[in-house]
């Protein structure tokens, strides 16, 4: 059955957020691993490896380190802003995920009436998502960009030139290209006709992965989620080259440790809106022909690829390229990115009109 | 408590390095180091910004005064030159080599011909690992990370020769006036070999992942652009001149260790700017491979002696001290007191990295010199650094500091 009463869905809601808060949390502390480990590889280094085999708990060393710095706080901060801008910051990071399906959904089945006579298994067909909203696109979109605020508070109120500088450059950076964020989404849902995520990867179950008509779409959403994260190219908030540690240059202990757990995050949640989006979400092969619980386990692992894939080529190219400039990444936003994020939407949507649903 | 009347009159001081937007506020200044990750050391650069545009900015040298040059003064001329390795750290062969260039012009000292291939061979390697690490951290300097590890990567087999030829890794003071410290050990031949075959490639794959990389592209090409008369006015010297477009090269200027007798092109760009010093850069590894080539090809040929047969600078065998009288008092002489070059005054240049590195050297016709004044390249080219920084922007200084390569440890000595 359906998940129908309040506390059903409240129950679930709730395990499913500690299970997928948990699986963040352990998958920003390893993401920091795999970006040392891949990078080490790409720079003919070892990487980390005293902590544990092969480095494995060289997160947990450093979560504690950071744990038990001391908290500076400049003398000229404004308190309140700096120490809520950390906040700001990872919470929305943590709940993006929320409305993307990681895997078909999964029958769970609990026991009722336990030590009465006529006590039976119950089972609910829960979907592997936390929640399923009708508008989580635009959920996606609204909650990534309130994650501006955070960085854009911590560099005003740390009262460093630097942190100012880096504040600044991240707004004016975030706000460009969340335009062109926002208009590369547009496409799928058109084609699709929802903003759901669990209708875009049923959709692309009926028929074949947003990619293939959408590859514009997908470049562009890949770009605009690296400016969106502040990775590489595109790092001009925190670009140590110049801005010594950029927006977070006052900060220390745990409250850095929050801004890189943010930056992380991010990175493993647009990737992962990313797949679903364009890739298909947890499709793969044998989902239909094996028993339901399998078919859970599969799909989460095929989404743990995908997730995967995305998440090394961004490592890939940080380890590659060189940093654009201020201006030219604005340049490069404005004219390169909206225009044809533009021409991308203009194009589906007549596609869309004469072709209706012969595109599927 | 600081004097208010102090910081007073420190701002009045200063008044002068700014415009008059920043007493207003409309301008930034910002205080740029001395320890920030892309100053190549301590450089301290007094930044008046316009946002992020560079309205002024302003080197504050003497972070790494090392007073090498003042110490030079107390020792013989001998025991000094054990100084210079540690001016410009990373042209310690050349700063050995400019110095005993000198001495050897003040005493008229004769070089071995074997001596002078090794020199010649030397510095070209030490010309070699300095543009690697130049051209590691101009682009740590622009994000792209991977580069610098490669060219350390590459520099250590350069180490590894500098410690088979010398015992040491950077301080080598292998180069010694009247010729080099001792012959090269067996294994050298190959070892240099080796690396001038392993290097090209992985030249070829620096260049795949930069010079037409349209980023790299846009962050260097215009940037930090300076004329020939510009640069000719402020001293530049080496690569960052050439970039502009003059044709002034020590080697080929004033040869020294027999250069003429070389076949190397000197790379000329015209742009004046980042792009161009680095296209020059980049032809100069090449460049600097071919002169090695020619010196490991003359260095089989060229068997003999590599310190000079003049006992007033060089000490005898040591197999001469018991059977020869006068050997024993020249071993004697320069061992306690050292040698001594006439009264007189003597400039000898190089080609460094970095451009013309010369040595004034001063002698009273004692055994410790009088003055030595380092002509540094980098202290030089870093005084054009106002000039070809006006109007760019925050991210742009820190390419044009890349681009000029200064070392510290070579501007304040």
């Amino acid at each position: 059955m359906e998940l129908q009463t309040f506390a059903e869905v409240a129950i679930a809601a709730a395990v499913k957020s500690v299970i997928l808060v948990a699986v963040l949390l352990t998958s920003f502390a390893y993401m920091t691993l795999l970006e040392r480990k891949v990078m080490a590889f790409l720079q003919v280094r070892l990487g980390p490896n005293r902590v544990g085999p092969g480095g494995f708990f060289q997160p947990v060393a450093d979560g504690l380190k950071l744990f038990f710095k001391e908290e500076l706080i400049p003398a000229e901060a404004d308190r309140i802003m700096f120490v809520l801008a950390p906040a700001i910051t990872v919470i929305p990071a943590l709940i993006i995920l929320a409305v993307v399906p990681f895997g078909p959904p999964l029958n769970v089945c609990i026991p009722t009436a336990i030590g009465q006579p006529d006590w039976k298994w119950v089972c609910y067909n829960v979907p592997l998502a936390v929640a399923d909203l009708n508008v989580g696109m635009l959920y996606i979109l609204s909650v990534a960009s309130i994650a501006v605020y955070g960085i854009v508070l911590a560099g005003w109120s740390s009262a460093n030139k630097y942190a100012t500088m880096g504040g600044i450059r991240s707004t004016a950076q975030m706000v460009s290209y969340e335009i062109a964020l926002g208009l590369s989404v547009v496409g799928p849902t058109l084609m699709v006709g929802s903003l759901s995520l669990r209708e875009i990867t049923q959709w692309q179950a009926d028929h074949y992965w947003l990619v293939l008509t959408q590859p514009i779409g997908a470049i562009i959403y890949f770009l605009a989620t690296l400016a969106e994260v502040n990775r590489a190219p595109f790092d001009m908030p925190e670009a140590e080259q110049e801005l010594t540690a950029g927006y977070h240059t006052e900060y220390s202990g745990m409250k850095f440790a929050l801004f890189f757990m943010a930056e992380y995050i991010k990175m493993v949640a647009v990737s992962a809106v990313g797949v679903t989006l364009f890739f298909g979400g947890y499709l793969g092969p044998f989902l239909d022909v094996v028993p339901n619980w399998m078919a859970a386990i599969l799909g989460l692992l095929y989404f743990f690829i995908k997730t995967f894939v995305l998440l090394v080529v961004m490592i890939w190219i940080r380890g590659t390229l060189p940093r654009f400039r201020y201006d030219q990444l604005m340049r490069f936003g404005w004219k390169v990115m909206l225009p044809l994020a533009l021409a991308n939407v203009a194009v589906t949507a007549v596609a869309v009109v004469l072709f209706g649903g012969r595109l599927g | 408590m600081t004097d208010l009347r102090e910081v007073e009159t420190t701002l009045d001081q200063l008044r002068h390095l700014f415009t008059e937007r920043a007493f207003s506020g409309e301008t930034m200044v910002l205080n740029m180091g001395p320890q920030h990750p892309s100053t190549h050391g301590v450089l301290r650069l007094i930044l008046e910004l316009d946002g992020e545009t560079v309205v002024r900015a302003i080197p504050d040298i003497g972070f790494l005064h090392t007073g090498v040059e003042k110490n030079m003064e107390a020792k013989t001329y001998l025991k000094a030159l054990a100084m210079t390795d540690r001016l410009d750290y990373l042209n310690n062969i050349g700063n050995n080599l400019t110095y005993c260039l000198a001495i050897e012009k003040l005493m008229e000292v004769n070089v071995p011909e074997r001596a002078q291939v090794l020199r010649v061979l030397m510095a070209e390697l030490q010309r070699i690992a300095s543009h690697l690490v130049w051209l590691g951290t101009h682009c740590i300097d622009l994000a792209a990370l991977s580069i610098l590890l490669y060219c350390f990567r590459d520099r250590e087999r350069i180490m590894d020769i500098f410690e088979m030829v010398s015992g040491q890794r950077m301080m080598t003071t292998y180069i010694r006036p009247g010729g080099v410290w001792r012959d090269v050990p067996a294994g050298f031949e190959e070892a240099v070999k080796d690396f001038l075959e392993y290097l090209p490639a992985k030249l070829d794959d620096y260049e795949r992942l930069l010079t037409n990389n349209p980023i790299f592209k846009m962050r260097a090409q215009g940037v930090g652009h300076i004329s020939a008369e510009d640069a000719l006015h402020w001293g530049m010297t080496g690569s960052s001149l050439r970039g502009s477009g003059v044709n002034y090269d020590v080697r080929r200027a004033m040869p020294y260790c027999g250069y003429e007798t070389y076949d190397f092109d000197v790379p000329l760009e015209t742009g004046g700017d980042v792009y161009s010093r680095y296209l020059c850069r980049m032809r100069e590894f090449r460049e600097s491979l071919k002169i090695c080539r020619q010196a490991l090809d003359r260095l089989p040929k060229t068997k003999g002696p590599v310190m000079t047969a003049d006992r007033k600078v060089a000490p005898p065998p040591r197999s001469e001290l018991s059977t020869s009288m006068e050997s024993l008092i020249h071993h004697f002489k320069l061992y306690t007191e050292g040698f001594t070059p006439p009264v007189g005054e003597v400039y000898a240049a190089t080609e460094s990295p970095r451009g013309e590195l010369g040595v004034r050297l001063v002698s009273d016709g004692t055994p410790k010199p009088q003055r030595v004044h380092y002509r540094c390249p980098s202290w030089a080219n870093l005084q054009a650094l106002t000039t070809m920084s006006e109007g760019c922007l925050v991210a742009d200084l820190v390419a044009i500091i890349g681009s000029i390569d200064i070392v510290l440890g070579d501007v304040d000595r």
